[in-house]
């Protein structure tokens, strides 16, 4: 037998499917055989349409097909006037909201792929004449399409595999664990994150940490300083692996030039700031490093800045790297 | 035609495609008689982008599609660039069109192999002589050539892993060029990625060497190199389109259009698209005029229906008008009249000569856009490795825009899907009005007030019905055809 997943798309741009296709060594195709995984029905993956789909559906509702993971990509919409219709899925008359409420009562699990369908995400952006919402969050707090009190056959929350997009390996990963029966409560964060990634910070493996570390910092994208201080980066404090796993072959957004905008976080869409600028009182950024007390980062900044080696503060501001490090031997 | 009372049916949910459609099909007999279109999300991004900084747009806009999202992306810095008059350097311009071009060759590869060519491997077509070969190389996430495809298509995003930090969603593209400068070692790495593509292609796609195909010139020298060439999935779909007459299926209006694209070489001063913009009407190509477009919202489920809107002045308030309306998708209408756009009008306008003359013979059909697909996909790898050597590590990638406090302008690129266009205003520092044209809701369009139906609607006119079909197999090829991203459309 294996584990059997329906996934559809609902509010959303389709992109973590986008980048799930990306997913390599092993590619998709092999990744999920290996883990035992198939597909019921995919959106971008299979082949029945029309018809096929709705008596597919039908049969999972009724019970005569085991629906293991109903994974949903796209934040569920429950306007205008809660009636749904701003997503009926195409062919059933039906909105896409209570499609999902319904098939979230019959599957074993339920993932959320994306920030769109765990918080809301872009989709739930101000004014959210949508009514957007997460399956299981409504921004940061619990509710959502299915409500706070929601949990799976097996006493779990909605999975929150948050991202904007999703990497491939975090959708694979935790799909594979599911279907091994390795993902318990314990292994999700208490926005229902899966812990192998989230418990990491994007600041870590971040190339520019030497210029975090001395507040040399970029003042225009394709500087190489660091993006916290003025950049609108908030990568020291954002849940993600993505400076350590890497994307499309060794890329991540602080290695592409440009800010981490904290897209695993609910409400990442409402900064309340420009995205790619980081607001400031009295010359300090207002967002700081998690964990770390105000006063102590003020010093330790003011410190540092004092301390700038001229090769750092020289290259934080140009696109390639202008004084490079001395090649003096090291003392033994 | 036959004197039958049509049948209403509903066909839906379509996948292989970006979002979610249905479409109302009325059937006489054995054909389709009239379509009308539903895209059945509404979005509602243009509303989220209003009141916010107008450099949020790089933000947001991106999202309003993984498929397409470098295009919006790319767009959305046209229009800001536009306000602040801000002229990115030559390598900015260079990497954001490989940047672009990445995006695009995978969203072609993405669509021949994953969303088109599996229709062909389903048992309805087990008595053509072709079908073994079908199902082995294309059946829905399990053929041969699927899975070969997305290996191509995850190394060749490993050009945005240099170039843009990652695939969708990119904030690298700026006004002023691009976030990210690459060194020497880098831009061979491109070269050695875009050499690794080439040789899928040509091993598996074409069977001969890229030079070769985009040089195909007609119909006789296609004909001659089928005869001739080696096995390959382009020799497999010219058996298949010729089985099945896809050169006659799918016709809409013949009317095309583009905005153009690949702005630029070497000379910062010369910003002329390398593929012009242009449309074709009536069998002329003539200029592109973006003044004459307006958007008719005579069937859609939203407010201001009662008139037309040039997009600098247009709305987006949903509003379900149920008995009328029929769909989230506006109708974009150019000089009053319906314009289909992608591959085919890119490369009927630039003079491509095999698209002309497949045109010319047979007009827009199934079989002559995913051949236009065909021939960018061998074309873009050609163009992406001159660029690639033209990139200089040491100059310049970005230069900074000035204030964008207050004006209105517009950001027109040529995606996957053809022509997508914003149209931004901006006062007092903020957003106060933002409009998109995405490629597919110029396709998916549905009727305008004077009943014109969109181009696929006009498409599926005639469409062939066989015995039993619920979802009929013409009408999966031609909805697919147009490689429809509805996640766009509703924006």
């Amino acid at each position: 037998m294996t584990f059997q997943i329906l996934w559809l798309q609902s509010g959303g741009c389709g992109g973590c499917t986008m980048s799930l296709l990306c997913a390599e060594s092993p590619g998709l195709l092999s990744t999920l055989r290996g883990a035992g995984i198939s597909f019921l029905w995919h959106p971008s993956l299979s082949e029945q349409s029309g018809d096929d789909v709705q008596a597919l559906l039908d049969s999972v509702l009724a019970g005569k097909v085991a629906l293991d993971a109903l994974c949903v990509e796209g934040a569920l919409l429950r306007g205008p006037e809660g009636t749904g219709r701003f997503h009926i899925m195409g062919g059933t008359g039906r909105p896409m909201l209570t499609w999902v409420q319904a098939l979230a009562r019959v599957a074993r699990h339920v993932v959320a792929v994306g920030s769109c369908a765990a918080y809301g995400g872009i989709t739930a952006a101000s004014p959210n004449i949508l009514d957007a919402c997460g399956l299981h969050y409504d921004g940061r707090y619990p509710g959502g399409a299915l409500g706070a009190e929601f949990r799976d056959h097996t006493g779990l929350p909605v999975i929150n595999i948050a991202g904007c997009p999703t990497h491939p390996d975090w959708v694979t990963g935790t799909l594979a664990l599911l279907a091994r029966g390795q993902l318990g409560a314990t292994d999700l964060d208490p926005l229902g994150r899966p812990r192998f990634y989230a418990d990491t910070l994007v600041h870590h493996g971040c190339t520019r940490n030497e210029f975090y570390e001395y507040k040399a910092s970029a003042r225009h994208p394709s500087d190489l300083g660091c993006l916290m201080e003025n950049m609108g980066c908030i990568g020291t404090q954002a849940h993600g692996d993505c400076n350590t796993r890497l994307w499309n072959g060794g890329g991540s957004c602080t290695r592409g030039g440009y800010a981490c905008i904290n897209c695993t976080a609910p409400e990442f869409e409402e900064p309340g700031h420009p995205f790619e600028t980081t607001p400031k009182i009295a010359g300090i950024p207002v967002g700081l490093p998690t964990d770390m007390p105000k006063a102590w980062y003020v010093a330790l900044s003011s410190l540092a800045r004092a301390a700038t080696p001229e090769r750092l503060a020289r290259n934080a501001t140009e696109d390639h790297i202008v004084v490079p490090p001395s090649s003096r031997p090291l003392r033994r | 035609m036959s004197d039958t009372p049509p049948v209403r049916r509903i066909a839906g949910p379509f996948n292989r495609i970006e979002g979610d459609l249905e479409i109302l099909l009325d059937i006489a007999g054995d054909h389709v008689q009239e379509a009308r279109v539903n895209a059945t999300l509404f979005r509602g991004v243009e509303r989220m982008l209003e009141g916010r900084a107008p450099m949020d747009a790089l933000v947001i806009a991106p999202r309003i599609c993984g498929i397409c999202s470098v295009s919006q992306s790319r767009a959305a810095a046209a229009a800001l660039a536009g306000l602040s008059q801000v002229q990115a350097p030559a390598n900015g311009r260079i990497a954001a069109n490989i940047i672009l071009a990445t995006e695009n060759l995978a969203d072609l590869i993405t669509h021949f192999y994953l969303f088109f060519m599996p229709d062909f491997a389903r048992p309805d077509y087990a008595h053509h002589r072709w079908h073994g070969a079908a199902l082995r190389r294309f059946a829905a996430g399990r053929g041969q050539a699927v899975a070969a495809a997305l290996r191509t298509r995850a190394e060749l995003l490993h050009v945005m892993g240099i170039l843009a930090g990652h695939w969708p969603h990119t904030l690298a593209i700026q006004p002023g060029g691009v976030s990210r400068g690459i060194d020497a070692e880098a831009c061979q790495r491109l070269s050695g990625i875009l050499a690794s593509v080439r040789a899928d292609l040509e091993n598996n796609l074409f069977g001969v060497a890229l030079e070769t195909v985009v040089e195909l010139a007609d119909c006789a020298t296609l004909h001659t190199w089928r005869q001739h060439g080696s096995a390959s999935d382009f020799g497999l779909f010219l058996d298949i389109a010729e089985t099945l007459e896809l050169s006659t299926l799918g016709r809409a209006y013949d009317c095309f259009l583009t905005c153009g694209s690949w702005p630029g070489g070497r000379d910062p001063h010369n910003t002329t698209p390398l593929w012009p913009a242009g449309i074709v009407a009536d069998g002329a190509v003539l200029p592109f005029a973006p003044q004459d477009i307006v958007e008719d919202h005579a069937f859609a489920h939203l407010r201001d229906h009662e008139r037309v809107h040039p997009p600098a002045e247009g709305t987006t308030v949903p509003h379900l008008r149920d008995g009328t309306a029929y769909t989230w998708c506006k109708a974009p209408r150019l000089a009053g009249r319906p314009f289909e756009t992608g591959a085919i009008a890119r490369q009927l306008v630039r003079g491509q000569p095999l698209i002309r003359a497949l045109v010319a013979r047979g007009g827009g059909t199934v079989f002559s856009r995913v051949m236009a697909r065909l021939i960018e996909m061998a074309a873009l790898p050609l163009l992406m490795e001159q660029w690639v050597r033209q990139l200089e590590p040491g100059a310049p990638w970005y230069a900074p825009h000035g204030t964008l406090a207050n004006g209105q302008s517009v950001g027109f690129t040529e995606a996957a899907r053809g022509t997508l266009g914003h149209w931004l205003r901006v006062e007092n520092g903020h957003i106060a009005g933002y409009q998109i044209i995405a490629p597919t809701t110029w396709n998916f369009s549905p009727r305008d007030a004077a009943g014109v139906p969109g181009p696929l609607e006009r498409a599926l006119e005639g469409a062939p019905v066989r015995p039993g079909e619920h979802t009929p197999l013409s009408v999966q090829h031609i909805v697919r055809s147009f490689d429809p991203c509805m996640a766009c459309t509703v924006h």
